[in-house]
């Protein structure tokens, strides 16, 4: 036990000298916190957009004052030719072109059917449809004031469960927390104990009176401790400056982020056992653990939409589960009653990736 | 001295073939991730899981659940009277949307032609809750105008020669082909990784064995060690950018609009200025595990902050400096303005005015950095 202790304060400093991965360490949930809490979003806003005004009457004139007055769009160029309107395009300028025909005005008061033309830059295809839909809506809106027009009909009342404003941290708070304790957990103990190898110092470790377990514990036990002050220091950031609050039960939270933490230590293990070299141990953390995670875990992208041997694959990932377990309980509030079977799982990927850390170990040292 | 350069590189050449980390990252990183990362990035909601509270149990509400199973968004899981049940299937995850149909709503839609319905979306996230909302708001649309027909038919020659039509154009894709919008992006944020990260992680390699004090005190210049370190790197992320954009071509079926010339040309100064910031990050770094870590940190902001998965419009005013600093957005960018708007020379001068600049930036940064280390 004492071994042990004296190790682990000698891998500790050994971590801490090393300030620039630490300010990384420690800089990356912060800036990632922010940066998903108040600069990114998916809502559609300012979007340039361009003007073919043909008709340039009264009716027109209003239309795009109305345009003018969203906050969705910014009419930043009137264009007088389609030709001029091809070139903004592919000089990247405008997102949508609004083609109103010369007879638009006489169309619209004589009753008869009026057109206008609405072009989108296709090739971003997820905008397009979006500021698509906007568009249209405000030219409805536009045509119901213009010939008074009551709406009629169903309408929705909608209701945004868990989310009112729809703001982008509800989701990416789990997410940066599974994201970045992997991160931690997989990718530095993976390199750290490889590094041992390739410079030749494990060896030395292995020939001396330590047990091999201990070495490894002591390996893992910083980064364990440096893991919990990180996943704390989200948390606090997310309570205070995203304004998120954790609904559901902390200890339950601590408890299940033990058993992740560990489960990716274990799995950084495993990974550092079975290669040579810092490059090789980094490409399988990297390939075979975070570019999964960002992309198969549901943070980034629903997986519904995912063919099924892509969602198959996400079902291994642990962070997957973790991400599952964190939105429930801090978003939700829900209690182990519904994530009882996510949690089965993650102890489940834990037992097995122990069973394969020991099994391997036993057999590098012979 | 193009002699003492053309042995640095052919031995880089050499130890680099000796890793076969490296090589899989080069051949292999580029085919898993461009056929990887389309299929997962889709954005495209299908399936919706829906639970309907209907209190009416009528003709209209029946008619109303028929169109909204037709549309193919949605997929009815539930089908109940109670309000609180759906909610509880809603927090145990089984239930993306509840759709609430009021009591008198039959009655209602017929004698006052107005009605409200509840809808109650799941919206931990966001993007995906807000497309649900407008998928079923425009099945509610189509449902009002065909009930608004069946009680006055009289409306229909009437509706045929007015109102206002909007004609819907997708220029530069007029297939609507989603993989576009992700496909080339992907692709040259691709180059960046690892262009950046091999050159990286390659110098400082050479640092922590300790090879870099042999070549320090040897009679080579630091301007051709630096250049025998950065050409075979471009060179291979030249061939993995190739390599990408066969899959386009070839897998994903992306026909190229613009010029390969220009293409390769603004590919190979991107990379230049992309390597640099692998060799800044490299020089300022003692170990591996150091630069990794840098590379990584600034990568995930490039890629975040890059306009590939959010707009560069809708970000704050602050992150939109960040946007225009980022050497990745004018990467992602060019590749699509080239490969698919067919864009020229002097639509893309902003792009390399940057990149050219970033490049000077960098290289002369870790050049100077570098002699004062050594």
């Amino acid at each position: 036990m004492k071994q042990l202790i004296t190790f682990v304060k000698k891998e500790f400093w050994h971590v801490l000298r090393d300030k620039r991965t630490l300010l990384v360490l420690f800089g990356m949930p912060v800036v990632q916190v922010l940066l998903f809490g108040f600069a990114l979003s998916t809502e559609v806003k300012n979007t340039k957009i361009g003007v073919l005004d043909q008709d340039k009457s009264q009716n027109s004139i209003e239309l795009i004052s109305k345009i003018k007055a969203n906050q969705y769009f910014d009419v930043d160029k009137n264009l007088r030719s389609i030709d001029e309107a091809e070139d903004a395009f592919k000089g990247g300028k405008i997102k949508m072109l609004l083609v109103i025909p010369a007879q638009f005005a006489q169309d619209i008061n004589s009753g008869k059917k009026a057109q206008l033309q609405l072009i989108t830059d296709g090739t971003d295809i997820n905008m397009a449809n979006q500021i698509y839909n906007f568009m249209s809506n405000i030219i409805m809106d536009f045509y119901g004031q213009q010939t008074m027009q009551p709406k009629s009909g169903v309408q929705p009342e909608i209701r945004m469960l868990y989310n009112p404003q729809l703001k982008g941290a509800p989701n990416f708070v789990p997410g940066v927390m599974a994201l970045i304790l992997l991160i931690i957990c997989v990718l530095m103990t993976a390199i750290a104990i490889v590094r041992e190898k390739e410079m030749g110092t494990m060896e030395v470790l292995l020939v001396s009176p330590m047990k091999p377990y201990i070495i490894i514990l002591a390996k893992a036990i910083p980064y364990f401790i440096l893991s919990m002050i990180i996943l704390v220091s989200i948390l606090i950031l997310s309570v205070t400056v995203l304004d998120l609050p954790i609904k559901g039960s902390l200890l339950l939270l601590f408890g299940i982020s033990i058993i992740f933490i560990i489960t990716n230590l274990l799995l950084g293990i495993v990974i550092s056992i079975v290669t040579d070299s810092q490059q090789t141990a980094m490409l399988i953390a990297l390939v075979g653990t975070m570019l999964p995670t960002i992309m198969l875990s549901g943070f980034m992208f629903p997986v519904e939409n995912m063919p099924l041997p892509l969602q198959m694959i996400g079902n291994v990932i642990p962070a997957k589960w973790y991400y599952e377990i964190a939105k429930n309980i801090i978003i939700k509030g829900t209690g182990l009653e519904v994530i009882w079977k996510h949690v089965l799982v993650l102890i489940g990927m834990m037992l097995v990736l122990f069973v394969i850390a020991v099994k391997k170990f036993k057999i590098r040292l012979e | 001295m193009f002699r003492t350069l053309f042995i640095l590189i052919k031995k880089e050449f050499l130890q680099i073939f000796r890793n076969k980390s490296i090589l899989a990252i080069i051949f292999v990183m580029p085919v898993i991730q461009l056929v990887i990362l389309p299929l997962a990035a889709n954005y495209e909601i299908k399936d919706i899981k829906i639970a309907v509270v209907d209190h009416d149990k009528s003709t209209q509400s029946r008619e109303l659940i028929r169109k909204i199973t037709a549309s193919g968004y949605f997929k009815i899981m539930d089908y109940g009277e109670n309000y609180n049940d759906a909610y509880q299937e809603v927090e145990k995850d089984k239930i993306d949307l509840i759709l609430e149909i009021p009591n008198n709503f039959e009655k209602d839609l017929v004698r006052e032609n107005n009605d409200k319905v509840l809808i109650a979306i799941n919206a931990i996230n966001g993007t995906k809750a807000g497309l649900s909302a407008s998928y079923l708001g425009q099945i509610l649309q189509n449902y009002n105008q065909q009930i608004q027909l069946e009680m006055n038919p009289e409306l229909e020659t009437v509706k045929k020669n007015s109102g206002l039509e909007i004609v819907p154009k997708f220029w530069f894709n007029e297939t609507y082909n989603y993989r576009l919008s992700l496909v080339p992006g992907i692709l040259a944020f691709l180059v960046t990784l690892i262009g950046g990260y091999l050159t990286a992680l390659n110098i400082v390699e050479e640092k922590e064995i300790g090879t870099i004090e042999q070549i320090n005190v040897s009679p080579i210049k630091k301007r051709d060690f630096i250049l025998g370190k950065l050409i075979p790197f471009w060179i291979l992320s030249m061939v993995a950018f190739t390599i990408g954009l066969l899959v386009t071509i070839f897998v994903y079926k992306i026909q190229m609009q613009g010029s390969y010339l220009l293409l390769y040309a603004f590919i190979s100064v991107y990379l230049i200025a992309i390597l640099g910031m692998g060799l800044l990050a490299s020089v300022y770094s003692d170990t591996q595990q150091q630069s990794m870590f840098m590379v990584f940190f600034f990568m995930m902001i490039f890629i975040l902050m890059s306009g590939l998965f959010t707009p560069t419009e809708s970000m704050t005013d602050w992150a939109k400096y960040i946007a225009y600093l980022n050497p990745v957005t004018y990467g992602v960018d060019g590749v699509r303005l080239i490969m698919l708007k067919d864009s020229g020379l002097m639509d893309l001068l902003p792009h390399f005015g940057f990149i050219i600049g970033l490049a000077i930036v960098v290289i002369s940064w870790s050049v100077l950095r570098y002699h004062k280390t050594s």
